[in-house]
């Protein structure tokens, strides 16, 4: 069964590049527009990984790390940053956060998809 | 992803850098009403920063490194390390018209930084200047989209040994060590040992411990940077040791074919009975971690409790139920749902034409048809209307720099922002507006020392407004200048030989001499404004439209155009009428009143000249038949009917029809795309029984009586 991949970014570019980036590559990709969105659709999906940006609108990228890491769940879901930025300080606030993986945009789709492979083992 | 995939993304992120920019807008505007409000204040950086975020995606770089300063610049503001003033503000400003220059430009398949960047950065950087020198702005480094290239040459192979053990906050974060090993196959060969000679008995097991002790050799033409590039995000919680490197005698074929050759990762997870679960053991992790408090998580301000959720605003949410549609199939729909009306009138007259009594089921269907083909028109046409608010946040730049380059402090209100008008009326409605709006500020507004001599404040305003209005849309400029100087307009009238020095003309006829072409009220040529276009190219852009432009001004109180057009192009509400048996179409819209003539009404000033008596003013006649050549002038106007003609070209004037037939919303068919421009004529429609009739352009009769219609010269004009 294919991994169900949660992208959440408040850019429409942003979320078009990534499912067009991992749908070819056999991901189930679920998107969501801000991290309140993101939240929901983290319930509702029961997603494998969550890919997400850290400057949205009405809940950021933190908080919805933090939120998440709240949820009961059977297993930790991993959870990747997606930021133009990359600041070490940014990196140790999402680290405490609870984030397992940080990805520099823009992408290109090896560095997308071998940062996924460093959480989710497809096999 | 395919060119064509890429070439759509790409026009997709511009239509969003649209939404982008005016997001920006809104956000500064909010600003300058409140310069405490944080929401606005966030929503500009991260409007500036997601143009930022797509345009590296397509490697536009002078978009990027200039949203990135513009961006840190707004982060400071963020932050509070800088206190916004109204110098920034309006340099925001000027960024965010700059920002919108790079990405128009770079829509276009420019892009070169601009020359106004420079300045404007320097500017920024006097805002996040320390921020900068100490390191704590967030770097950014574009890559592109394309990178298939292979990073690296292929150096010799060389085999490395790493040693990693997990630490607890590794599977809380969602880490997985097999995970992490499998994806050091990208690099190079693996093969992985699990040590357990420091795992406890299961009775003395800490759930929280990993006692197992990973050996990963790597077998990679690549360097120790790449394989401390997995570990990177999780150094904190492993002990992860990388030993120098054992060359290896021959290079590597390839990377990723030899990656199949190594077992699973997975598979190497001991299955002796002392190791309990991988999953087992993180699910106790996690609970674990929440009894144990918020110890892991010292830089979140929030600690365990997830954060309120920031409350919507309700701009953030109106988008959500959208979705977007190409807009030749709208355009197909409006097409279509021409197509229905005219055979929904066709059907109409057919039943008509049975004599089928009144409330019988054939006419009560069609009248609920009619009903039902008139509500999916108004909603097609509601898909193309869009709020005119883009388009003048648009003119708030014309404004500031007209302002600047003419040294006039300017205020601008925008009234009417969400009234909704037709996509295509809007785009075509910038150019009019532009040259309005900087009309209005250099020719309508004095000078602030002028202004302050005349007892007004030393800013200007420049109001625009939109609204809806017996279904048409009236757009005003309005500035709160000097007004028209009749005098001054009235001399160079005469000047240019518009009019002669004996003509009288009340204060509204010289206002619209402005529309005149070759007008231009200035004597010297202003750079701003006069560009060799005058306002009568401005009255053309909007009549061609199915728009009007009136003037109204009182000397020393400003001055104000008023526009009015149809809220959409695709069908008008018209007058059918008949004259010498064609049928034609009236637009209402210039029709102020019709008339049933008696000979008392008339005054004949010589051979074929007449005149109309109405409400105190004579008003010339014009007859249709003659302007087009259908016939000659009828002797007598007693069995006719005058439709009284409100002109924006100066005085109003009667057309002689045979009779009005009905009045009704017709399809508009263009007929400039198969024929030429005709005089009088503006587009032609589909009649109820299938025949074609042309509808007349109002407007242009007048004005070409004069250079001699299309057909016999009609009964001449008086005056």
């Amino acid at each position: 069964m294919s991994l169900r991949i949660l992208a959440i970014d408040d850019s429409r570019t942003m979320r078009n590049l990534l499912k067009a980036t991992l749908c070819p590559a056999g991901f189930d990709v679920d998107i969501a527009e801000d991290g309140e969105d993101g939240l929901k659709r983290f319930d509702d999906s029961d997603p494998d990984v969550v890919i997400t940006d850290i400057n949205m609108p009405r809940l950021d990228g933190f908080g919805f790390i933090e939120a998440a890491r709240q949820r009961k769940r059977e297993r930790v879901v991993p959870i990747l940053v997606l930021s133009t930025e990359s600041g070490d300080d940014m990196k140790a606030r999402a680290r405490a956060s609870g984030a397992s993986g940080w990805i520099v945009k823009p992408f290109d789709e090896e560095k997308l998809l071998w940062a996924i492979e460093r959480v989710a083992s497809k096999g | 992803m395919s060119g064509s995939d890429k070439e759509d993304f790409r026009s997709s992120f511009f239509e969003e850098c649209e939404e982008l920019l005016e997001m920006t807008q809104d956000g500064l505007d909010a600003m300058a009403d409140d310069p405490h409000d944080a929401e606005a204040v966030n929503s500009v950086f991260r409007a500036v920063h997601s143009i930022k975020g797509g345009a590296g995606a397509f490697g536009l770089e002078a978009v990027v490194d200039f949203a990135h300063k513009f961006e840190t610049a707004m982060d400071a503001i963020r932050s509070g390390e800088a206190d916004l003033t109204d110098d920034m503000l309006d340099l925001f400003r000027m960024c965010g018209d700059n920002l919108s220059d790079l990405v128009a430009n770079a829509r276009n398949g420019d892009n070169s930084p601009l020359e106004a960047s420079g300045q404007l950065e320097e500017r920024l950087l006097e805002i996040t200047g320390d921020l900068d020198e100490e390191g704590d702005a967030p770097e950014f480094n574009p890559v592109t989209l394309d990178l298939d290239a292979d990073p690296t040459d292929s150096d010799m192979a060389a085999t490395y040994t790493v040693t990693f053990r997990a630490k607890a906050d590794l599977f809380a974060a969602g880490n997985d060590p097999a995970a992490l090993f499998a994806a050091l196959r990208r690099i190079g060969e693996v093969t992985v040992e699990a040590s357990l000679d420091d795992v406890p008995p299961l009775s003395d097991l800490n759930a929280l411990d990993c006692a197992v002790l990973w050996t990963v050799s790597v077998t990679t033409d690549r360097g120790e940077a790449d394989i401390r590039d997995v570990f990177e995000f999780v150094e904190d919680c492993c002990d992860l040791e990388i030993s120098a490197p054992e060359p290896v005698a021959e290079a590597l074929p390839t990377t990723e074919g030899a990656a199949e050759d190594v077992a699973l990762v997975p598979d190497l997870v001991p299955d002796t009975i002392e190791m309990p679960d991988l999953s087992d053991l993180v699910s106790e992790l996690g609970e674990g971690k929440e009894q144990q408090g918020s110890e892991e998580t010292p830089a979140s301000p929030s600690g365990q409790n997830a954060p309120p959720p920031a409350k919507a605003s309700e701009k953030t949410t109106k988008s959500a139920n959208t979705i977007r549609v190409d807009l030749e199939r709208i355009d197909k729909l409006i097409n279509l749902v021409g197509e229905l009306v005219i055979k929904e009138a066709m059907l109409s007259q057919s039943v008509d034409e049975l004599d089928i009594a009144r409330g019988s089921g054939v006419s009560a269907a069609l009248d609920s048809l009619k009903q039902i083909a008139s509500e999916i028109q108004e909603g097609v046409m509601a898909i193309r209307a869009q709020p005119v608010k883009p388009m003048f946040q648009r003119m708030a730049r014309i404004v500031r720099e007209a302002g600047s380059a003419t040294g006039k402090r300017v205020r601008f209100v925008t009234i009417g922002d969400y009234t909704e008008v037709d996509k295509t009326v809007i785009e075509r409605l910038v150019d009019p507006l532009t040259h309005m709006i900087r009309n209005a500020i250099d020719h309508g507004l004095e000078s602030p020392e002028d202004r302050k001599a005349a007892g007004k404040p030393a800013e200007g305003t420049i109001t625009l407004s939109a609204a809806h209005r017996s279904g048409r849309v009236l757009i005003d400029v309005v500035d709160d200048g000097g007004g028209i100087n009749r005098e001054v307009v009235r001399n160079l009238a005469i000047e240019r030989g518009l009019i002669q020095e004996s003509d009288t003309l009340t204060p509204a006829e010289i206002d619209h001499l402005l529309f005149m072409p070759g007008f231009s009220s200035k004597t010297e040529v202003s750079e701003l404004s006069g560009r060799g276009v005058g306002l009568d190219v401005v009255r053309s852009a909007i009549q061609k439209l199915g728009g009007r432009v009136a003037i109204h001004s009182e000397p020393g109180e400003g001055a104000t155009f008023s526009i009015s057009l149809p809220l959409t192009l695709a069908v008008l509400e018209g007058m059918v009428v008949e004259v010498g048996g064609e049928t034609m179409v009236v637009p209402i819209s210039s029709v102020q009143e019709t008339v049933r003539p008696t000979e008392a009404d008339l005054d004949r000033l010589g051979v074929d000249s007449v005149v109309l008596r109405n409400r105190g003013e004579l008003v010339p006649v014009v007859d249709l038949g003659a302007f087009f050549g259908f016939r000659r002038a009828p002797e007598t106007l007693e069995d006719h009917v005058l439709l009284l003609i409100a002109s924006d070209q100066g005085p109003r004037y009667a057309l002689v029809v045979d009779a009005i037939q009905d009045q009704r919303q017709v399809v508009i068919k263009s007929l400039e795309t198969n024929y030429q421009q005709i005089s009088g004529v503006a587009a032609a429609t589909i009649l109820g029984d299938g025949r074609i009739a042309l509808i007349i352009d109002a407007d242009t009769i007048m004005r070409d009586l004069g250079s001699g219609g299309p057909g016999e010269k009609p009964m001449k004009m008086a005056g």
